[in-house]
């Protein structure tokens, strides 16, 4: 999976737990400060992610996951 | 030192009847039954497959991914919370936020929230349960989102007392003006269970009406042919402010709630008190709070909920409490019986009945009862002057709640 699609993917699971526009979504865009994304939506994100790509996400590692590109780089290194 | 006055300043209100108050009290007037048959696929293995579903659903209000996180009955608090605050004219006001104060409870709170995450949680395991859960299912939910709405910093309380809470919560707002805790208080009450598990739980009670066939004929207080409640859900909120503090922005006064009566039984968790003792006591503590004349108080809308005993007991309590003056109405003939928010849905009624000069009609009343004494305005709406107007709210646990509302 290419780093593109890992991005559309996290943007389809964005809009469906908080709304966000998938146009915002981008790797330098970060999860709280840009796309409003807030702690319990993003334990939502998290399980979402983790069954869309089929990768574990340990919640000590989701406090790394600060913009959308880290996670990208996350699900990459996973996958 | 001088207590203040309190008056009414917005309603808002979701109802099976309609999306707000003016639908929802048009409704009332026209004398129609929000009560319809339950189609979803559970209900067919249910002893009682009637309801008096919402007319609007929330997902017509509120955005899909608000309402993600928030139980039904937290939804239409909010939704209702935001007409009453409009009706006031309070969106986009400067109103401290420290001297706004929210009393909103439910009978029975996030059960259907509680229900679904445990489906979850026994298919697919604890991670895959919301996080949201906690916040949705928790009973001061519905107040507390209601308080986040509107920027209420001077408290936000969650009344829970069964059938009752709604009126008690009003009640509640009424003590927190009168103290001086507050200018404003966001008062009443939500309830959404329409789901198998509570309907199984009061059908067990024999406590819901089985008139399955006819569903807007199930719900007839005082009717000899009345099996029990039919089960509704909707919010009703009102809007409660210092008279002096409404007086000072020129807002418009619906009526003045005058006075409050609260009860206890300490007889039975479910049966009422088998004279209405504790009933009696609240209604002629409110009318000694309200400071308003007997002979004024010519309407009552009453909690009957159309079921065997408690309807004809709340009349012997008028009698007692009243005399034999006022003309009643049932307004759960058509609403059916919201539970923890039908007392404000009702307290909603009786405030309009006050300003246009007319008693809601309680359909469906078609064989009374020898013992009903007092007048009805059965089947069509009656039009008479109402200085002043009485609502009942009665619970199980034995809470009897009575609140007296009159003209500005």
């Amino acid at each position: 999976m290419t780093r593109d699609e890992i991005t559309t993917g996290l943007a389809e699971i964005l809009e469906e737990v908080a709304g966000v526009n998938p146009d915002d979504v981008a790797e330098g865009k970060s999860f709280t400060d840009d796309l409003d994304v807030d702690s319990l939506s993003m334990v939502e994100v998290v399980v979402a992610a983790e069954e869309k790509f089929g990768v574990k996400i340990p919640d000590n590692e989701v406090q790394n996951l600060k913009t959308v590109g880290d996670a990208v780089s996350f699900i990459e290194a996973q996958s | 030192m001088s207590r203040p006055d309190v008056v009414v300043t917005g309603l808002g209100a979701t109802t099976p009847l309609g999306g707000d108050v003016a639908s929802t009290w048009d409704a009332m007037l026209a004398g129609r039954s929000g009560v319809s048959a339950l189609t979803q696929e559970w209900a067919a293995q249910l002893p009682v497959r009637i309801a008096a579903q919402l007319a609007v659903e929330p997902s017509e209000v509120l955005d899909r991914v608000r309402l993600r996180r928030l139980d039904r009955s937290e939804a239409i608090a909010i939704i209702a919370a935001q007409q009453a605050w409009a009706d006031a004219g309070l969106a986009g006001s400067d109103l401290d936020g420290e001297r706004l104060a929210v009393s909103v409870g439910s009978g029975i709170g996030g059960a259907t929230t509680l229900l679904a995450q445990d489906d979850i949680l026994e298919a697919s395991g604890p991670r895959r349960v919301s996080p949201h859960t906690i916040p949705m299912l928790m009973p001061n939910g519905p107040a507390a989102w209601v308080g986040l709405e509107l920027g209420a910093k001077a408290g936000v309380h969650s009344m829970a007392s069964a059938c009752a809470t709604g009126a008690e919560a009003i009640a509640l707002g009424l003590d927190i003006i009168r103290s001086g805790r507050a200018d404003v208080v966001v008062a009443g009450g939500t309830e959404a269970v329409i789901h198998p598990l509570p309907i199984a739980g009061f059908s067990s009670m024999r406590a819901m009406s089985t008139r399955n066939d006819e569903p807007e004929r199930a719900s007839r207080p005082w009717d000899r042919g009345r099996d029990g409640f039919v089960l509704g859900e909707g919010a009703g909120i009102l809007v409660l402010e210092r008279a002096e503090h409404a007086a000072a922005r020129g807002a418009r006064v619906y009526a003045r709630l005058a006075g409050a009566g609260i009860t206890s039984d300490a007889y039975d968790i479910v049966q009422p008190h088998a004279e209405g003792e504790g009933a009696i006591r609240a209604i002629a503590k409110a009318i000694a709070d309200a400071d308003v004349a007997k002979q004024d108080i010519v309407h009552v809308n009453a909690h009957a909920t159309s079921t065997p005993v408690g309807d004809m007991l709340e009349i012997g309590g008028l009698h007692k409490a009243l005399g034999d003056h006022p003309v009643l109405s049932a307004t759960k003939s058509m609403t059916g019986h919201l539970l923890g928010a039908a007392g404000a849905l009702e307290s909603i009624a009786t405030i309009l009945a006050i300003r246009d000069g007319v008693v809601p009609p309680t359909i469906n009343l078609d064989d009374p009862e020898p013992g009903l004494t007092l007048d009805v305005a059965a089947h069509k709406a009656r039009h008479m002057e109402i200085p002043a107007a009485l609502n009942n709210a009665f619970g199980f646990g034995g809470h009897n709640v009575a609140l007296v509302f009159a003209r500005p």
